[in-house]
């Protein structure tokens, strides 16, 4: 049952990916700015900007730059970025690793006070505390992360000096933008436990662990959070991409030598190649990550099974 | 003298603040002595459960108790400490309630949920502590408990989940057993299983048992004393026989009068009625699952299997059979609400496949009234909206016209105030509510009322008025119903032929007579057998648990079940027998 579900969703995930591809290197096509000119400078002649494009085959028309790069792409091949000269795939993996350790703590960090919050809020619902709580969800899910960013380096790392201003290596460098990627994403989640929380509550089973004479405690998590979590699961993989949007910004914003800061740097210099591979690494990410979280559920709550569609 | 086990005294219990509050329960008191059985019997929103509640430390957090005390051996339980409350529950008092198939934690096996009561109350440990789970299965008869501690509970049935439920209140040997309609939600051979099980556990660890029940016929079966609530009220307490036989409360004796009792209805003479209005032959409906694999094979289920029945105009029929039996899908068939094999002729019509206009006009000879009057009538919509709405969509008549019809309708379901029409369906009772799924059901005339459960959801005393509506308008519109119900008395009252459905088949089919006072089917036999009356001295035997249940109705796609043959003993009696 379950290779067979794998090997289809990877399936669609090959249908996605080309979609994707085609989305991206159409939108580049059709922005006005102009990769050559950028390469050439701003005091090149109208010749050398019409060589360098010659050059990188920006002059052929749209499907065949397409194909090309498609047909480059099946071969593994995400083509050499125009102003670093080197592949896409060296700059990719060499970026890899600090992203994945920033999205692992960002999601850690999110999900850890999201769940608590909601799980808060849910216990003191309609009171003063669940009013805050929520209150300061929606501040969360509300605040661009470019200016709340910028707000949290000031304070916590410039007046503060709680957290190093940037850079990495060490795990303090880690920490103040894991925690703005957790806090800004937390609001979702909070929002999302509390209501499937309150939900759970009223349910009779919670009522038959009370009268076995069980602890608050020992109800709540083990009877009203496994059922209360089950929604929240795939919603993990759909905020993937959401997240990624943050993490370009962040990144750039502490100085995070990862894959947010290449694409941001790649998008200020038209740098197609580069752009349109992240783009590609952020959408297998958010393919894998549906992938993990659908089959996740059905070991939560067995009444739930793969197949159903 | 012998000093009671459990001992409410004035106990009164109030939702809400100061001025606003609604006492829900005043001033009621009992005792309950060791292995003795006290019922509460009354209808709804006569504060049984919420009184069980209390005795929990349960109650809802909306809920304050101002006064009574309910003492258990020397301590007072209301206002008792969480954690001393904590100690007691599961293991002093345990509790099992209405719905097993949404009382069990859906995301743990059976044995956890088990051993959690177990190492809580410090029980056993280890392999001692499993041995005592598989015990206590075994007690209450689970067949192959060793594999059952493994499952989830989806994967028993609602019989086999209130075992589990009721298993998991005994493993402390709890002195007080409180059971809150632990039987409601069940089929009636399922019922009398468990009722009986919970004698059997009760004699043997002499726990007293507090039941919380809206049936008389459970309370006959089960009280040694009764306390009789209405509004929170308390009416009547007494012991058993006194409640049979001589009650004091006006009330009592009301209740007792509108429980419809099985074979008691009088016999009657053989009627001759109209014209066939509905003919359904070779009737089958099937639904498609997915299948299990990418190379098993397509499967279904066989919901209505093969089935033949005639209605005549102005004649009740009633199908009746567990839940699964394919009674509901029949109706929806009739409807053609499903996809179905076979003929079913309306007034000499086929309606098999018929689509759109065809549909729509077809639908004026056959209309439906659901179990659930909560939950069939759009919130968002008054009185007259709902009930003209058919006449709307048939374009019948102008909006004046339409208006009088529905007054009409109200007047004749028994709704006769003016302000009915601009109300919502909130602002009336289920009863109510019920009157007025019926007056939308005839608002065009039908010939044939499909009525699916009609009072199930309903208190018995609004239950015979529902009865009795439904009497008058057949006499008075010379209707036909086809009347689908699981309750055997409601049926007995209510229908001329009766035709008793098992695992998509009709086991027997023929006069009320004939089926219910001379079934020849085991089947109807066993159902029969299980039905509680509420008398005394009448107590069930029930049919020793047999594990099978009924057969799997998944089969290969395509499959042709063996065909049955029906013997006839008598004229328009038919019987099935397995060939």
């Amino acid at each position: 049952m379950m290779p067979i579900y794998i090997l289809r969703r990877l399936g669609y995930a090959v249908l996605i990916l080309l979609g994707v591809s085609f989305i991206t290197y159409l939108l580049l096509y059709m922005i006005p700015a102009d990769p050559a000119r950028q390469l050439a400078g701003r005091s090149a002649t109208a010749e050398t900007v019409a060589n360098i494009r010659a050059q990188l085959g920006l002059d052929l028309p749209f499907y065949q730059q397409y194909f090309h790069y498609l047909m480059n792409l099946i071969q593994g091949d995400l083509g050499r970025s125009y102003i670093q000269r080197t592949e896409v795939s060296a700059l990719i993996s060499s970026r890899l690793g600090p992203t994945m350790e920033l999205m692992a703590w960002g999601i850690g960090f999110e999900l850890l006070i999201g769940v608590s919050l909601g799980m808060l809020a849910a216990i003191k619902r309609n009171t003063a505390i669940d009013r805050f709580l929520m209150a300061l969800s929606f501040v969360g899910v509300s605040s661009p992360h470019f200016i709340a960013s910028m707000l949290f380096l000031y304070l916590f790392a410039v007046n503060l000096d709680w957290f190093p201003l940037g850079g990495y290596g060490e795990f303090e460098h880690v920490l103040l933008p894991a925690l703005t990627l957790g806090l800004l994403g937390s609001g979702w989640y909070s929002r999302m436990v509390r209501s499937s929380m309150i939900e759970v509550l009223e349910q009779d089973f919670i009522r038959t662990a009370r009268s076995k004479g069980l602890t608050r405690l020992r109800v709540l998590f083990r009877h009203v959070l496994p059922n209360a979590i089950v929604p929240v699961i795939p919603m993990i993989g759909i905020d993937i991409g959401i997240f990624i949007g943050g993490l370009v910004v962040v990144e750039s914003v502490f100085g995070w030598p990862g894959l947010g800061q290449l694409a941001w740097q790649a998008i200020q210099r038209v740098d197609i190649p580069v752009i349109v591979g992240v783009t590609m690494i952020s959408a297998v990410a958010i393919v894998i990550a549906n992938l993990i979280a659908d089959l996740l559920v059905p070991l939560v709550d067995p009444r739930i099974e793969l197949d159903k569609s | 003298m012998k000093r009671p086990l459990l001992s409410v005294e004035k106990l009164s219990i109030e939702f809400g603040q100061g001025s606003e509050s609604k006492r829900v329960v005043d001033d009621l008191s009992f005792t309950l002595n060791p292995s003795e059985t006290l019922c509460i019997a009354g209808e709804s929103g006569s504060g049984k459960s919420l009184s069980a509640l209390a005795i929990m430390g349960l109650l809802p957090k909306m809920a304050r108790v101002p006064e009574g005390v309910i003492l258990f051996h020397d301590e007072d339980l209301v206002g008792l400490s969480e954690r001393r409350l904590q100690h007691l529950r599961g293991r002093e008092i345990g509790m099992i309630f209405q719905e097993p198939m949404t009382s069990l934690n859906p995301t743990m096996r059976i044995g956890d949920q088990m051993l959690e009561t177990v190492r809580r109350h410090k029980l056993a440990t280890g392999a001692g502590a499993h041995k005592h789970i598989r015990d206590m299965l075994e007690a209450v008869k689970i067949p192959r408990a060793g594999d059952r501690v493994r499952q989830y509970p989806h994967e028993l049935s609602g019989g086999l989940r209130q075992r589990v439920m009721i298993a998991m209140a005994m493993l402390c040997q709890p002195q007080i057993l409180i059971a809150d309609e632990p039987t409601t939600a069940l089929d009636v051979t399922i019922q009398a299983q468990i009722l009986d099980l919970i004698r059997e556990l009760q004699a043997e660890f002499k726990t007293a048992v507090l039941m919380i029940t809206h049936d008389m016929g459970v309370v006959a079966e089960m009280a040694d004393k009764v306390v009789v609530m209405n509004q929170g009220v308390v009416e009547e307490t007494a012991d058993i026989r006194k409640i049979f036989t001589s009650p004091d409360a006006e009330y009592t004796r009301k209740l007792l009068a509108a429980v419809p009792r099985l074979g008691t209805a009088p016999t009657r003479v053989p009627q001759v009625f109209g014209e066939p209005v509905l003919e359904v032959s070779n009737l089958r409906v099937r639904y498609p699952m997915k299948s299990q694999g990418l190379f098993a094979p397509a499967r279904e289920v066989m919901a209505v299997e093969d089935i033949s029945f005639t209605l005549h105009q102005g004649e009740t029929l009633g199908i009746v059979g567990e839940s699964g039996c394919g009674k509901s899908t029949t109706g929806r068939a009739l409807m053609n609400m499903v996809d179905f094999e076979g003929d079913v002729r309306v007034m000499g019509t086929n309606i098999r496949g018929l689509k759109g206009a065809a549909l729509k006009k077809q639908r004026q000879d056959i209309q439906m009234v659901f179990q659930d009057p909560y939950a069939a009538l759009n919130p968002r919509k008054n009185i007259a909206e709902l009930v003209g709405e058919p006449l709307l969509i048939h374009r019948r008549g102008t909006a004046a016209e339409r208006e009088r019809r529905v007054a009409q309708l109200l007047a004749q379901v028994g709704l006769p105030e003016a302000d009915a029409m601009t109300r919502y369906p909130h602002q009336f009772s289920g009863g109510q509510r019920q009157r007025i799924c019926i007056a939308r059901a005839l608002a065009l005339n039908p010939r044939i009322i499909v009525a699916d459960e009609p009072v199930s959801a309903l208190d018995v005393s609004v239950q015979a008025q529902v009865l009795d509506l439904l009497e008058e308008l057949q006499k008075d519109y010379e209707l036909s119903y086809l009347f689908i119900s699981h309750d055997m008395a409601v049926v007995e009252r209510l229908c001329h032929r009766v035709a008793v459905m098992y695992s998509g088949r009709i086991m027997e089919i023929g006069s009320r007579d004939q089926v219910l006072r001379n079934p020849r089917h085991p089947y109807t036999k066993r159902l029969l057998a299980a039905v509680p009356v509420p008398a005394l001295d009448r107590k069930l035997t029930p049919a020793p648990l047999d594990e099978t249940e009924a057969p799997n109705p998944i089969k290969a796609k395509g499959h042709v079940p063996p065909a049955v043959r029906y013997e006839q003993p008598e004229e328009g009696h038919f019987v099935a027998v397995s060939v």
